[in-house]
């Protein structure tokens, strides 16, 4: 009974930062053990939208008119694509009934594992971006915007994907997540591809930059928590 | 120390068990035994605090508990059906990065240590998918060693080890309860556990 084992006093709350960080070092070395299937992801990026000048032609006018919507739209869709793996695998082997009984708090391992998955999936979309809106014909500044406002709107999708990853588990139907999913995004397309629109119209992006930085903030409180609401539902 | 009132769980309509009292004071094992499907699983789960009871409660310390409650979490290692392994890690980064989930001592030392005992010392730098089931449940059992909490919840820890591994496992679990931890174990086949504070719990 003297033995500190058994009579330990509860460990004082361990740091949310501890959690997250321990989440995120352990997926990115996971992701990096498995390189083929992010390449998948990062090659249907620039499939789809190397696709879009094939099927509509080589007018530059139209080109450069529907390339902002284009790269948003192929982000989304390859986004979606990488969503599955966020909680699936986790919860099939059972280490997330072991990450909700650790004494780190479990929406700070959850956006631990957010992190790491947007670092591995939404980084690259973003940085192939540039490169790829040259190929619809868009100027330096339409590119800087596009590229910034991906940077600021690939993380708010992969935040608000995992809610609906993590909705979905235990369910064998894939296409529910992308039907509970796609809705939310509408928003995030929206001011994305307007930013792009705007600047080439020469009004400035500073307002739909600042809605996908607000978009953000949002979702890195509100996403992480509703996350791990629904993780805890999915292991009772 | 734990307790619980009156507890029952529910599958859809059926009701699997119902009112199960229990109380474990420090050194104390309980046994649950029971036919598949009588909901061995699902009480040892709700012990764990990961799922809720369809009634009853469950005290930890005299303190009410529902799931996932922080202080129940911060002492009780559960190790259930799944591993929780990745086959992309080896056995050592598997034990660490379980180890450190929980607190764990995750020295590189103190990691050798474990699997050499459990004598997975040759299979440490393998990755997990190269292991066999009785190899990836000594893993999850070397946990044990590494993370010290006062309840040990283990479901069908026996489960595809040896004999050798299943002795060593008796020995872990015994001195545990010398040491003044709890144990609640669903098994199927023997553990070797005996002695006054080790009771049994029959699920029909």
């Amino acid at each position: 009974m003297t033995d500190a084992t058994a009579e330990a006093a509860a460990p004082s709350p361990p740091g949310a930062w501890r959690g997250a960080a321990w989440a995120m070092r352990r997926d990115l070395r996971l992701a990096m053990r498995s390189k083929a299937e992010l390449g998948v992801q990062l090659l249907f990026y620039v499939i789809v939208v190397a696709l879009v000048p094939l099927g509509v032609g080589p007018d530059p006018a139209l080109l450069r008119a529907l390339g902002p919507g284009v790269l948003w739209v192929a982000a989304l869709l390859a986004s979606l694509l990488a969503l599955p793996r966020l909680f699936a695998m986790d919860f099939a082997d059972g280490t997330l009934e072991q990450m909700a009984l650790s004494p780190y708090p479990l929406p700070a391992l959850i956006s631990g594992k957010i992190a790491a998955h947007w670092l591995a999936t939404g980084l690259p979309l973003v940085a192939a971006s540039p490169l790829l809106g040259l190929q619809f014909g868009l100027g330096g500044d339409e590119l800087t915007v596009l590229a910034l406002g991906l940077l600021l709107g690939t993380p708010t999708l992969s935040l608000m994907g995992a809610v609906g990853a993590a909705l979905t588990l235990g369910l064998r139907n894939g296409a529910l997540l992308a039907l509970l999913v796609l809705p939310l995004y509408v928003p995030i397309l929206i001011f994305g591809a307007g930013a792009v629109d705007a600047v080439r119209t020469g009004l400035g992006a500073t307002a739909e930059l600042s809605l996908l930085a607000a978009a953000l903030m949002a979702s890195l409180v509100g996403a992480t928590l509703a996350a791990a609401a629904a993780v805890r539902m999915a292991l009772d | 120390m734990l307790e619980s009132k009156q507890l029952a769980a529910q599958r859809g309509t059926a009701t699997l068990f119902s009112g199960i009292d229990f109380k474990l004071a420090p050194g104390d094992a309980l046994l649950v035994t029971g036919a598949n499907g009588s909901g061995k699983t699902t009480l040892l789960r709700t012990a764990a605090g990961l799922c809720h009871a369809a009634q009853g409660t469950l005290s930890w310390r005299g303190v009410p508990v529902a799931p996932f409650d922080p202080d129940l979490r911060a002492a009780v290692t559960y190790i259930g059906h799944a591993a929780a392994l990745k086959d992309e890690l080896t056995a050592e980064e598997n034990l660490a990065s379980l180890a450190s989930l929980h607190e764990g001592s995750a020295a590189s030392d103190a990691i050798v240590a474990a699997l050499a005992l459990w004598s997975l010392e040759r299979q440490r730098a393998l990755p997990a998918r190269a292991l066999s089931m009785g190899q990836r449940r000594r893993i999850g059992l070397a946990r044990l060693a590494l993370v010290s909490r006062p309840l040990w919840i283990l479901d069908e820890p026996a489960a595809a080890l040896d004999t050798a591994g299943v002795a060593l496992l008796c020995d872990m679990i015994g001195m545990h309860l010398a040491r003044g931890g709890m144990a609640i174990i669903a098994t199927h086949q023997d553990i070797a556990l005996s002695g006054p504070s080790v009771r049994g719990l029959s699920l029909s």
